[in-house]
């Protein structure tokens, strides 16, 4: 029997740029306000409270703790932060849940990207002696990742840009979405220019300002307080070397152990339902191999986040849209994946199911 | 889901660098394995025997590393593994204890590496601290000059004499001096050269501050039947708390924190404890400039509001005395910022453990590691003992 | 679809106030025993990898390897030639990057190694960059024991390549380190940001750039904060009302500042208090001059000193300091809340 699952999920508008500051409180205390309203909770019932962001998008230390001004912390809440994506703050939530010392928990995620280079900050992700000097940007990164496979046959320009096609026209539906469109064709993209070839415009996600906001609830209080809870059924992540030339870039294999740990592809019992946190066009082919999702898998209905890719809340995202589609009754079984680090390093799964 | 399904967790192993002001001698992630190779043969084990790693430290602007737990992934053999990093400014590194343990506790892992380090002579914990975004009031002092009115207003409402925060450095720097991995050891201070020394920003002088060092700290911690199965002394973990309140609000109370109270009160009762004073027989507490001593005994309920300074200045803090405080030497002694709070918690283990060598509190059964962050905002706190329950 | 700026009733909408913000370090870095000497070999010229104990050779060296967690059983010497494994063009490069006209990332797979390293390849077109292309490093003038050492690798010449390997072939062990090893590398980091107020730091920055002080009073607890804050921090809510406040109050408490503080002109010691303007609910922090430091006391009333007009931006620094008014201290109860 499950014992814990998502009651409420709301996103910020993914914009190229907002006016608000690196602290993401503008863009939390609305959607703080919308998870409240679809739960009738208020701020005091919340248990456990965890963040997920990262200094570096707003380029001040502990740029985190103004945040906590949208939470209203007092009296004083049990609460707490990682300088990583809200999906792992949702994992360290749902373990606090587990452990009974808190019945309903609220985990958040913001980056206002647009405040720095974010293509050149994400350098400094890598080995800080080797490789990080020579300033290596995360587009020029992913291109590697995205030849290898190209030269390999493991996949084809063609196939990434009908991946960029189709998230754009799912975008179309999902009015929190960035750059939507169903007027695109594979032929016209595929003769853009590269930014960084093999990668054009269109195989990489945008630069986004934005935030998420994830409810979990226990077991009773999640029935009490939302129609069709998505129960947590499988929470797993794992890490890979953080050395780029050590590693297999074509593979995700910590992504397939997150994936065989959580149950995604458990003997006859596959999703129906896939969001993928893939920033780029190819890594969503690379992850659905490394999950084992037959081709009968929706995937990122949301538009993934090629259609809006607010850092340290896009993997958040992708676990609130996936048990939305549980809660909105569209999907009985779907996947939630979040991703950290260069070319896929580090990969997080959460399956939730209806009951 | 009920409390009483929560798993019982215990220290199996604890580990520690040489802190000093600069280590040279190794790289960032060298300065992790120092830690993590001693806290390991400290629990009789090896990385394969490690199911989840959680990684503590502060800013990433430090040591401009940013998330550094990708490019650490290799060094803490947490690859094919589950590897989180927290970060709750200066009280992360008892977050990392406290995420750990809530691990064990949910039942996930059996066995989990926690983490936390700063190796601040990358960069200086002065320019770090020192960013101000563009708008802002100028800064017109570092860090103790945040916290020393505070001090002063602590003064105002205790009616504590001024020597009391001297007395604080004397016992923790000669504390210190018992400690092999201390970076500060200053067997010979006195009060009197401590009144001597410089006053930085008054009412806090030069030898009550915190120096700023590159360390790092390891704790292994297990369930039940790795505690049990550990032909090793172990510290069960009876209870973790954490509480947050905004750095600056109308009200606030800066002597006496309502969160710190609070996650003091809410440790005692899970822990089963009645009176701190009478059942903790030795505390770990984050005490970064000396006046902290009195201010947070008052503040986890170890002394009346306004009577934590009688305490000290009875000696009575002192190792031998009714509540030792810091016989590591504590924060004043070692700050590597990220590890500080670990080493709290890693320490109050020690005790418990009988591993603490000279500074050992002789029967010391149960014990208290405390942290804390930001402009005291972030409070985390656990308490340890020989037995279960 | 734009975010609706929080706008107080009585003002036009203006965008809110944003700035550069750079920051910038030179890091400096300690290698440890295994970068060390992978720094003291490009000093010499030598690209070294580590041999772990499963015999898997790394370059560059893994201080701790990706399987057996171990340090390595030994430093071999690799290269010099290496083939690409995979490329990517860039066309544009960007500050810091190792070349200034376009070139290509590559992962290479130096000769005796197992793994891959990252770098440039100064192909000088894209057509002539191919996985399996040989290439060559090319070393800066004075090397100085840092992975820029290798300025970029450049396309083999036909033989030049395989004979400087076949050279070094083998992946012997290398001689001991040199008299000098280096032992640290220093990284400049410069980061640019765009930083924005929010609507209401930017309407507090207007109204001190007209000489005013604006706090924001919360609509749920009533509390005027001074600056003010996204959301009133107890109540988690956008603090809306604008209040002009006096520029006067009592210092709360206080602490006399005697080291010297980066960027701080006034000579120490000087009193940095925590102001409490009348009528609002919370202390900021300010420098007070206008009489000895000692002579400051908690409680005592104050007032602000600006600036020249003339000098006047939108900024906190309007205020230069505040002084003593000469009027009665307040009494500690009136203030003793605020601590």
């Amino acid at each position: 029997m499950p014992e814990a699952a998502v009651i409420a999920f709301a996103e910020a508008p993914n914009l190229r740029r907002t006016d608000g500051t690196t602290n993401g409180v503008e863009m939390l205390v609305p959607i703080f306000r919308e998870v409240f309203e679809q739960t009738g909770l208020t701020k005091s019932d919340i248990g456990f409270w965890c963040s997920g962001s990262s200094d570096y998008l707003a380029g001040r230390a502990f740029s985190f703790v103004s945040a906590v001004d949208a939470i209203g912390a007092f009296p004083p809440v049990m609460e707490s932060h990682v300088e990583m994506d809200g999906a792992f703050a949702l994992y360290e939530a749902w373990v606090k849940v587990l452990t009974g010392e808190a019945e309903i928990a609220l985990a958040y995620g913001f980056g206002k990207s647009s405040a720095g280079d974010l293509r050149r900050v994400l350098a400094l992700q890598l080995d800080p002696y080797v490789v990080a000097p020579l300033w290596p940007d995360s587009v020029s990164i992913a291109a590697l990742q995205a030849r290898l496979g190209l030269d390999e046959n493991l996949w084809t320009k063609r196939a990434m840009a009908e991946v960029a096609v189709r998230s754009r026209a799912a975008a179309v539906s999902n009015a929190r979405a960035q750059p939507a469109s169903d007027e695109l064709e594979v032929e016209e993209l595929l003769s853009e220019p590269y930014v960084a070839d093999p990668l054009h415009a269109h195989d990489c996600a945008p630069i986004t300002d934005g935030a998420a906001v994830v409810v979990i609830a226990a077991a009773d209080r999640a029935r009490e307080l939302c129609e069709r809870p998505a129960w947590i059924t499988g929470f797993e992540h794992r890490i890979d070397s953080g050395s780029l030339g050590a590693r297999d870039l074509t593979r995700a294999p910590s992504a397939t152990a997150a994936g065989v740990a959580a149950g995604a592809a458990a003997a006859g019992a596959t999703v129906d339902v896939a969001e993928l946190h893939a920033p780029f066009t190819h890594q969503e082919l690379i992850l659905r191999a490394a999950l084992g999702l037959p081709d009968s898998v929706r995937i990122s209905p949301s538009g993934g986040a090629l259609a809006g890719n607010p850092m340290f809340a896009a993997g958040l995202a992708r676990i609130g849209h996936a048990a939305r589609q549980v809660m909105s009754g569209s999907a009985s079984r779907a996947l939630g994946h979040a991703t950290s680090g260069p070319a896929l390093q580090q990969n997080l799964v959460c399956v939730v199911e209806a009951h | 889901m009920a409390s009483a399904d929560k798993q019982r967790a215990a220290v199996l192993g604890t580990g520690q660098t040489h802190h000093r002001s600069k280590r040279p001698d190794v790289s960032i992630a060298g300065l992790c394995r120092e830690a993590v190779d001693r806290a390991l043969a400290d629990a009789g084990l090896e990385l394969a025997d490690i199911d989840a790693v959680v990684v503590g430290k502060a800013p990433d602007l430090f040591e401009g590393v940013m998330m550094p737990e990708l490019y650490l992934a290799d060094a803490l053999g947490a690859v094919g593994k589950p590897l989180l990093r927290v970060h709750t400014a200066g009280s992360v590194g008892g977050a990392t204890g406290v995420v750990a343990t809530s691990l064990v506790q949910a039942g996930r892992h059996r066995r989990v590496l926690a983490v936390a380090f700063e190796k601040q002579s990358e960069s200086n914990a002065m320019w770090a601290l020192s960013i101000m975004p563009p708008f802002s009031m100028p800064l017109l002092a570092g860090a103790g000059g945040y916290f020393a009115p505070h001090v002063r207003a602590y003064i105002r409402r205790s009616g504590a004499p001024t020597h009391v925060g001297a007395l604080v450095a004397v016992k923790d720097r000669r504390n210190g001096a018992l400690n092999p991995y201390a970076h500060l050891r200053q067997p010979d201070i006195t009060l009197e050269s401590v009144q001597a020394s410089p006053m930085l920003w008054d009412p806090v002088r030069y030898d009550e501050t915190c120096p700023s060092s590159d360390g790092a700290c390891a704790v292994v911690i297990g369930d039940q039947a790795a505690a049990e199965a550990s032909s090793r002394p172990v510290a069960w973990i009876r209870a973790t708390s954490m509480r947050t309140e905004p750095t600056m609000f109308a009200g606030k109370d800066h002597v006496n924190p309502r969160a710190g109270a609070d996650a003091g009160k809410a440790l005692w009762a899970a822990a089963g404890i009645a009176s701190p004073i009478d059942e903790i027989d030795v505390a770990e507490i984050y005490v970064p400039f000396s006046w902290f001593e009195p201010m947070w005994l008052e503040n986890l309920g170890f002394a009346e509001e306004g009577k934590g300074w009688q305490l000290t200045e009875a000696g009575e803090t002192a190792i031998g005395g009714r509540i030792p405080v810091n016989p590591s030497g504590g924060v004043l002694c070692s700050n590597p910022i990220g590890a500080s709070g670990l080493l709290r918690f890693a320490e109050s283990a020690m005790q418990v453990m009988g591993t603490a060598g000279e500074h050992q509190v002789a029967g010391a059964k149960t014990a208290l590691g405390h942290a804390y962050g930001g402009g005291s905002q972030y409070f985390s706190m656990w308490v340890v003992a020989d037995t279960p329950d | 679809m734009t975010v609706p700026l929080n706008q107080s009733l009585d003002q036009p909408p203006s965008p809110p106030l944003s700035a550069p913000l750079n920051i910038s370090f030179d890091y400096t870095r300690s290698l440890g025993p295994v970068l060390s000497q992978f720094m003291t070999g490009l000093a010499e010229r030598r690209i070294l990898g580590s041999r772990s104990a499963d015999g898997r050779v790394y370059v560059p060296p893994a201080e701790y390897d990706p399987v057996t967690f171990a340090p390595p059983a030994e430093l071999v010497q690799v290269g010099p030639a290496g083939t690409v494994v995979t490329w990517s063009w860039q066309p544009e490069p960007r500050e810091g990057q190792p070349l200034d006209r376009p070139f290509a990332w590559a992962l290479i797979r130096l000769d005796g190694a197992d793994t891959a390293m990252l770098h440039a390849v100064d192909a000088g077109a894209k057509a002539l960059m191919r996985a399996g292309l040989r290439v060559t490093p090319r070393w800066a003038d004075a090397p100085a024991g840092r992975i820029n050492d290798l300025v970029c690798f450049d396309p083999a010449r036909d033989d030049a390549g395989d004979a400087a390997s076949a050279a070094a072939a083998g992946a012997a062990p290398v001689p001991a380190l040199s008299d000098q090893p280096v032992t640290m590398i220093t990284t400049p980091i410069l980061l640019h940001y765009q930083h924005t107020a929010s609507a209401e730091e930017s309407r507090y920055l207007r109204a001190l750039g007209q000489g005013k002080i604006v706090g924001q009073r919360c609509p749920s607890c009533d509390k005027v904060y001074v600056p003010p804050r996204g959301a009133c921090p107890t109540c988690g809510v956008p603090t809306t009302t604008d209040v002009e406040l006096p520029d006067s109050g009592i210092v709360t408490t206080f602490c006399v500042v005697n080291v010297p503080f980066q960027g701080q002109r006034v000579p120490a010691p000087y009193v940095a208090a925590s102001v409490l303007l009348d009528g609002a609910d919370i202390a900021f922090q300010h420098l007070i001059l206008g009489c000895e430091p000692d002579q400051v006391r908690m409680g005592m009333r104050v007032r602000a000193v600006w600036k020249p007009p003339a000098e006047w931006g939108t900024t906190a620094e309007n205020i230069s300091h505040f002084e003593p008014t000469g009027e009665p201290d307040a009494p500690y109860e009136s203030y003793a809340h605020h601590l």
